[in-house]
Parts: C-alpha cells; structure tokens; sequence
C-alpha cells in the first residue's frame, strides 16, 4: 500500500523503524514520527469517513486544529493521530462515521 | 488530582512562550510549561531540538535561530511537561490537562497562554477532499518527520509560508506543478501605501521577486493573480481549477497544499470569557488585552501569534514583556532599561506588519464562500449557503448556526469555520463582524476521556 503515497521519508540516514498496523496490515515507518505523518507516508488515504456524509477524510492541518485525522488507536476511537507518537505494535484502525462506545466494555449501543 | 502550584504556568512551547520562561526565571519565578506537542519549538521551530542537518539545512536560517532560544529554555530551570494537553484555564489560574492518559491540574500565580498560530481556513470547492491539505501541514511533515510529497505537488493561495515553502521543496528536491498565487495586483499598490514600513518591507518584496524567479528558473509555473480556485475529484483531489487572466486553466494534482495566511488560536482565551475584537487588517478575532497581554483583572496574560499574528522574532519579545508585568505583579522589581529595550526591539519587529498584513490580505472570495455548495463547516459538514438560509430565517451569529444545523458542534469546536461563519453572516447580514460575534467556547476545548479522571 506504499504504492502511490502522498509522502515518503528519505531512507538516507537508516533510521530506527518501528512497525504498526493498520486495519491490520503491517506498516514499518521511522520512529518517533507521528501516527498521521506515519499513515500518509504509509499509503493511507482515507484516515476517516466524515460524520454526515460518509465521505472521505484525510489530515488537513497536522498540529491538532482539524481533527480530520482521527482514527482508533489501541481500542480508542476518535484519537488525534498528528499528536500521538508511534509505538511498535500500535493498532490503527479506520474511524468510520461517528466514534461509539466500545460494545465489549459498555453493553448495547443507546 | 494534584494541586501543584507555580509563580507561572505557561501554555505553548513557541517563541512566546520559551521566551517568558527564560525571562521569568531570570527573575526567580518557578515556572512549569506545558505543551501538547511531543517536542518543543511550537510550529515555527518544531523538532528544532532533534532534526538533522540536512534537514536543517533546507529548513533554512529563520529555523535555525529557534535552536539557541530552545537551548536557552533547556538551561533555564523551567519545568517542561510535553504531552500535556490543557483542557481548561479557569479565571483563578487552576490549569487543567491531561497528560499520560491522566487529568491533572495546575496552579498558577500567573498563566501565560501562548498557543500562538494556526493556518486560515480556505473554504473553496473541494477543500475537504483527501490530498488537500494546508501548506503549514506539509511544512510540519517536514520538519518533524523529514517527509516530503512523492508526486508532483501543486501549491495555491498567498502569503509569506507559501513562497517559502515552495522554496524549501525545491531545495530538498521536491519537484512543484504549479504555484497559483491569488495575491492581486491591487495589493500591491494597497501595501505600497504604508509609508516608512513599505520602503522596508519592499525589500521583503523584493524577496519574494526574487523567490518567484527562482521557481520561474526551476520550471515552475508561476499562475499570478488567479481566482476563483476550486478543487475536484470524488474520494480524493485529482486537480485543481482556477482563472488566471480571464482563462480557465486546470491542473490535475493529487496533492494540492493551500495556504492564505495564519490566524490566531483563540480557543482558550475565548473559553475564559475574554473579551475579543475584530481586527480589521488582520481578518481575525484577538483578544482584548493591557500593553503587557494582561486579560482584564485576571492573572492570565497572552502573548504571541495567540494574540495578533506578530510573527516569531516579535512574539519572542513579547513573552518576555508578559513575563517582566508578571514579575511585578508578584511583587518583584523588574529593570526598567530592560523593559525600555524590550519594547524597542518589539517596535522593530513589528514596523513591518502593516505592510504584510496589506500586501497578503486574503481576498474576499477566498475567505467568504459564494458557492453555496461549499462545505464550511467540515466536522458537520454545513455549507455556506445553509448558513446563509439561516441567516434569512432570522440567526444573527455563530452561536445560532448551532441551533439551526450544528454547524461549530463538531470535534474541531468551530476552529476551522467561525472564521468563515462570522463573516459569512457579516455579510449575509450587512453588519460588521464585531456585531455578529463569535461562538461560545467552552471547557473542554479538547477531547477528554471518562477514563482520563480515573484516579
């Protein structure tokens, strides 16, 4: 999926790498970078679909205004991925829609 | 929660706010900053501590000279919390914020809130579509992961980031389709008109001639005084569309980097209630404040972009003169000549202001949508035109939108649109934007989680 990335890092300097997944396919990109640099570097076009319609959405500022570049993080859903650092074994997840509650921690959906 | 207390706790690791820490502790005060970013420097210095030189190298001179600031910060003996996402500032100077998925909280004698700058919205056509992005956000790309676009890029609107980041691409090698400039001709004449600062700021001028060619003498096409910008594509941008001297011209692109300038963030001296007014050179809300950034009668003060954009050098200096009133607030007497030269350097970096704020205005059609289709609201997806069918059913301002269609309810709380809705329905209405007003911010003006006051 690195394919047609909007992004890439220069793989001069060899540095440290860390891999996450998401949607559950692996993604190996540089330490220390942040979710959302990681994700566009990483192929990810659509980070979310938006809340009305359904659409498309992908990071527009990169410094925690916009809030178009949230995802589930960890189990989380709804998380800022321009502000989180990658960690290996980070599970990233597409947010469709709304965030909801997890079902598993607080029974049926109101 | 802790109840830790400080002489300052200072919001925002820019050059305002490293600056107030180093002067404050000059003066004895204890200071405890914090900042939701993973690294110091704000946007202007980001990564500054630990980027290499290369990257360095391309970034240019005015990055590089955040390196001593920061430095001077580390030795300064401030307490530094990264991370720490501040939820709330309460008029008695309580900070709150969450930092290691914990709410935790802040005493301060003082608040310096110094979360300077954010890029203005850019409401045209397609603006929401994936591959569009600000300018400023591929910078940050940039300086904090060394990431650069793939494909060709193509770069629009106006403003001294844009040229200079044309200019970093082509320095790391990025190669550039198109820059369509929206400055109009007009402008020039506009900001030729701001006498003393004009004669300087043409020598600024003279460098974004000079920039111009350069990009002219790399291939790229330079499109000036284009107009009625509009980006298409279904689930992601595939080109962009404009008129450049009465043509039409389209340029496919699966990248386009927009930028009109930067604004300040007001979202925390909004949810203290602060008084704001409209400034009609810089198109933006600022908070009411004393010489030295004082909000009213409360111990909170602002300094920097989060004030009026003044730009880094000035905004440096102006942390510094926040944290000299705060000192004496505290009791503590603070040098005049300090103070005197403190003030002088500020005049000098901001002698040139009128002339941006002139020569870069965004224009009109670019900042108030009159394509009724385009999406100003992005978190709730509300058009200009819903608000303007709003406003002919009787909504007067922002806050109304909220009742009429969500519009501002979204996670953002109304960062990427009340720019857009307050002058959407200024003009809608024929009133003036300090008439129409702006959304009601409240805590918390960022996600918090139940899990986060889990002791």
């Amino acid at each position: 999926m690195t394919t047609d990335a909007l992004f890439s890092i220069s793989q001069k300097s060899k540095p440290e790498t860390v891999t996450i997944t998401f949607d559950g396919k692996d993604l190996t990109v540089p330490a220390g970078i942040s979710v959302a640099a990681a994700l566009l570097v990483g192929g990810v076009h659509e980070f979310r679909s938006s809340v009305v319609g359904r659409v498309p959405r992908a990071p527009y500022c990169m410094m925690g205004v916009c809030f178009e570049c949230l995802v589930e993080i960890d189990g989380v859903p709804a998380r800022q991925s321009c502000l989180v650092p990658v960690k290996e074994g980070m599970a990233v997840r597409r947010q469709i829609g709304a965030a909801h509650l997890n079902e598993g921690s607080f029974g049926e959906e109101l | 929660m802790s109840n830790a207390e400080a002489d300052l706790v200072i919001v925002g690791s820019g050059p305002a706010g490293m600056a107030a820490a180093c002067e404050a502790r000059i003066l004895g005060l204890s200071v405890v900053l914090l900042d939701e970013q993973a690294t110091i420097g704000g946007q202007i210095y980001r990564n500054i501590e630990s980027a290499p030189a290369d990257r360095v190298e391309i970034l240019g001179q005015d990055y590089l000279a955040g390196r001593s600031l920061a430095s001077d910060f580390r030795n300064c003996g401030a307490g530094y919390l990264g991370g720490a996402v501040v939820w709330n500032v309460s008029l008695d100077g309580t900070v709150d914020y969450v930092a290691d998925g914990r709410s935790q909280q802040l005493v301060g004698r003082n608040v310096l809130l110094a979360s300077g700058a954010m890029e203005r919205p850019f409401p045209i056509s397609g603006w929401t579509l994936p591959g569009v992005m600000g300018a400023g956000a591929a910078q940050i790309l940039l300086k904090g992961s060394g990431a650069l676009p793939t494909a060709p890029v193509v770069l629009a609107g106006c403003g001294p980031l844009l040229y200079l980041l044309a200019w970093q691409f082509l320095r790391a090698g990025a190669k550039i389709d198109a820059l369509v400039d929206t400055t109009a001709k007009s402008a020039y004449l506009r900001a030729a008109r701001h006498g003393a600062g004009a004669l300087r700021g043409w020598r600024d001028l003279m460098k974004g001639f000079k920039l111009l060619s350069t990009l002219r003498r790399h291939g790229v096409p330079v499109f000036s005084g284009s107009s009625a910008l509009a980006l298409e594509g279904e689930t992601r941008v595939n080109a962009i569309s404009f008129t450049h001297r009465g043509r039409s011209v389209r340029i496919p692109a699966s990248l386009v980097l927009l930028h009109q300038g930067v604004v300040p963030n007001t979202q925390l001296t909004w949810s203290t209630g602060a008084a704001h007014r409209w400034d009609k050179e810089q198109l933006c809300w600022c908070p009411e404040t004393d010489p030295w950034g004082r909000l009213g009668e409360t111990p909170i003060y602002v300094a920097g972009d989060s004030r009026g954009i003044v730009g880094a050098q000035a905004s440096a200096v102006q942390g510094r003169l926040a944290a000299l009133a705060m000192g004496e607030r505290l009791g503590i007497t603070t040098n005049v000549a300090r103070r005197a030269e403190l003030q002088s350097q500020l005049t000098r970096y901001t002698h040139l202001r009128p002339f941006l704020n002139a020569l870069y205005r965004p224009a009109d059609e670019n900042r108030i949508p009159q394509d009724a289709s385009v999406v100003v609201c992005r978190c709730e997806e509300v058009t200009a035109g819903q608000i303007r069918s709003y406003v002919e059913l009787g909504c007067l301002g922002p806050n109304q939108t909220k009742a009429f269609g969500r519009c501002g309810m979204g996670p953002c709380q109304g960062r990427l649109c009340g720019l857009t809705v307050t002058e959407t329905i200024a003009q809608a209405r024929g009133a003036a934007p300090d008439d129409v007003g702006y959304y009601r911010i409240r805590a918390p003006i960022k996600p918090v989680l139940l899990g986060d006051f889990v002791p």
